[in-house]
């Protein structure tokens, strides 16, 4: 009696494990369920060939990079890079690289970088999670729009609350540690909003509020911490739902089309402009430098806008070609990546040879 | 048939009020683009105070952060936060005043009193700090709390909210003012809710008032002025209204249509007008208006929305009107002062 038990509970277990086992075949290469989580779904990906270019961004004499957590691209090819060194800091370098200029030096929004986007019209918009603001600078750097409001001390001095945890109920303009934002082609602005607030909302190009769509949840729809946003010609909305390892498309009206799953958690994505648009998601690796999670991430992909995937490159780590917590892309030119990462304190200039040239 | 009654009765009131908000006239207004000229790598931040001299200039006081908390050994200090600048009446940059000053902390407001000395009331390091026209600092009221918490702000006066202690330090100021005679009246402020009173050398005459909404009460203090008279108008935007006072802090009357008065300022001259603006709560677009008065409350005309464009506001702090047909407008969420003209009077149907 007491041994047929056993041996029920034994083929209970095999039989729940059954399914998991068909999905991850990979399980015979040694890998713990925590990789088999974190890793994107899509395996058998093809690899694109890349190098990087080494030491891109000089730096002046006693100016130093922190972490590399925003960088973007105007129309002249000139690198904006939003950075969180002793205080959180936006430098502009020209196109091979040269230090230009720091721009908003001691700005009162600047407390904790997040995202740093460039729209049509050369405009620099900084995504700031420590002052939940967004911020637009005029082409000549001086500031031009805001979004959000910094809180006041007397309201501040409590401890970070847990991402999904917001203060208060969202408002229509304020913002609870926002992470990223986009525009279409009509100047309507979209703000990823991000670790306190879960949702996605949209204002018309003065900055006055439109809609607003998401809650906390795993739900389509819902959002865990969206992470990155970007928008097509069409005006259709991408939003990387990290915590929940998927990218949602939304309509133009915040109407969700689509889901993206198979390509890990996107900490960054970005869209390339032109006819023939692309989309590129990073799986990063976790920002704890895990390195049993590192194993499996750090990857970038590239994708079409419906989704299909053409290609991968990049794994995880500290070396040139390697990266570390990638946090921000730039994807202008489509075969010329930026990418800013948390964990090294870098961009790195990435050249894709997709044909194999 | 009671009912009725009842429901005719309110009827009116809505007509009655309705034509009485409709009575308000827009004043027609414009505002200079890009007005003040910032050097390179000097930026606004939310501008709490905007005020004017004799010749014309232009301070601003800003809330400009980079505040540095430093762990000492027995306390955290905390410095920096704001910024004082000023400008010529063209927009160009003069020079900054008060770099690295003990007091600037939160900026609150600048006013300028009729000597052109210029007052800052900083609402995180409870002080108002008089300067000279040269930038000296001439006096000091209030004292920084040798201890600022994080969140800056907090403590100052022994107090508890309310009234604080006669004679003792603010609770999160607000804003300055002055009679004739040199009496310095402080809004006092966030923490205390009082009007506190002192000769032109800093002594304590009186203070009044206490948290509430009664008349003579306030919710907080949010901005002040007065008259040629010497009487005080308290902006208590809680409450809804702007309250005067006599020169002694006895209750006269309370103008109550003009919304949230979160910035009030009264024009020099013969005829004397009070400007009051209903400025936009920051999380939102609603109101953000500004009202002419004449000083007994009568609704002149109004102007203005809330926005992020120019020629709309956002979160009005403060108001200087030394010209009443030239408004210098600070904004919170905006970062940005505005110079708007008006209509001089009797030139324009408000067309």
């Amino acid at each position: 009696m007491m041994r047929k038990c056993r041996g029920c509970g034994f083929l209970l277990a095999l039989l729940f494990a059954a399914p998991l086992l068909a999905q991850t075949p990979a399980r015979s290469n040694g890998l713990t369920q925590a990789q088999i989580n974190a890793r994107a779904k899509a395996q058998n990906v093809p690899e694109i060939p890349f190098e990087s270019v080494p030491n891109f961004l000089k730096f002046p004499a006693n100016l130093y990079m922190g972490e590399g957590i925003g960088v973007a691209t105007n129309s002249k090819g000139h690198v904006f890079v939003y950075t969180r060194s002793q205080e959180t800091r936006l430098f502009e370098f020209d196109p091979k690289g040269n230090f230009v200029r720091e721009i908003g030096e001691g700005l009162y929004g600047f407390a904790f970088a997040h995202a740093v986007r460039v729209d049509p019209r050369d405009n620099i918009w900084a995504v700031d999670e420590g002052s939940n603001m967004v911020i637009k600078f005029n082409p000549e750097g001086r500031v031009a729009m805001l979004l959000g409001r910094r809180p006041e001390p007397a309201d501040a001095g409590a401890a970070t609350p847990a991402p999904g945890v917001s203060a208060s109920t969202p408002g229509p303009y304020s913002f609870d540690r926002p992470t990223d934002v986009a525009w279409d082609a009509a100047g309507n602005i979209f703000v990823a909003d991000g670790y306190g607030n879960s949702r996605v909302v949209k204002y018309d190009k003065d900055g006055r509020f439109i809609a607003s769509v998401g809650t906390r949840g795993a739900e389509p729809g819902q959002l865990n911490t969206p992470h990155t946003i970007a928008a097509d010609a069409k005006g259709d909305i991408y939003v990387g739902d990290r915590g929940n390892s998927r990218i949602q498309v939304f309509d133009n009206d915040l109407k969700l089309k689509a889901i993206y799953d198979k390509v890990g958690a996107p900490w960054a994505v970005c869209i390339t402009p032109g006819p023939h648009q692309y989309l590129y998601s990073s799986n990063s690796n976790p920002d704890t430098n895990n390195a049993e999670l590192g194993a499996v991430t750090g990857e970038i992909y590239k994708m079409e806008l419906d989704g299909t995937i053409l290609g991968k490159f990049g794994t995880a780590g500290k070396q040139l070609r390697q990266f570390s917590t990638t946090h921000e892309i730039d994807c202008r030119n489509e075969n010329e990546l930026l990418v800013s990462e948390i964990t090294s304190w870098r961009v790195q200039k990435i050249i894709l040879h997709p044909s194999g040239k | 048939m009671r009912r009725l009654w009842i429901g005719n009765a309110s009827a009116a009131a809505l007509l009655l009020a309705g034509s009485l908000w409709a009575q308000i006239p827009e004043i027609a207004y414009d505002s200079a683009p890009n007005f003040l000229k910032l050097p390179e790598h000097v930026y606004l931040g939310e501008a709490a105070g905007v005020a004017t001299n004799s010749r014309g200039d232009i301070f601003v006081y800003t809330r400009t952060g980079s505040e540095f908390a430093t762990f000492g050994a027995s306390r955290t200090l905390t410095h920096g936060g704001s910024r004082l600048f000023e400008f010529d009446s063209n927009g160009k940059y003069i020079r900054e005043i008060g770099q690295g000053v003990y007091g600037f902390l939160f900026g609150q407001a600048v006013r300028v009193d009729p000597r052109d000395n210029i007052w800052v009331v900083d609402r995180g390091s409870n002080m108002v700090i008089k300067f000279d026209s040269g930038g000296r600092v001439l006096m000091t009221m209030g004292r920084k709390p040798e201890a600022v918490a994080l969140a800056a702000g907090r403590g100052g006066g022994r107090g508890a909210t309310g009234a604080g202690i006669p004679g003792d330090n603010f609770n999160r100021p607000a804003d300055v003012a002055w009679d004739a005679a040199g009496n310095i009246f402080i809004a006092d402020g966030y923490g205390n809710a009082r009007i506190a009173k002192f000769d032109q050398n800093g002594k304590y005459i009186e203070s009044w008032g206490s948290k509430g909404s009664e008349p003579g009460q306030f919710d907080a203090p949010h901005s002040i002025a007065v008259d040629a008279q010497g009487n005080v108008y308290v902006a208590d935007p809680g409450n809804k209204r702007v309250e005067v006072f006599d020169n002694n802090g006895v209750f006269k009357s309370q103008l109550s249509q003009v919304g949230a008065p979160w910035a009030i300022c009264i024009s020099p001259g013969a005829h004397q007008y009070l400007y009051s603006s209903n400025s936009n709560d920051p999380g939102s677009m609603d109101n953000g208006e500004i009202y002419k008065m004449e000083l007994d409350g009568r609704v002149l005309g109004k102007f203005g929305r809330a926005g992020k464009l120019i020629k709309e506001f956002g979160t009005v702090n403060a108001m200087d009107c030394r010209n009443p047909n030239l408004l210098y407008v600070g904004e919170l969420t905006n970062w940005r002062v505005q110079k708007l003209t008006l209509p001089t009077a009797g030139s324009s149907d408000g067309r």
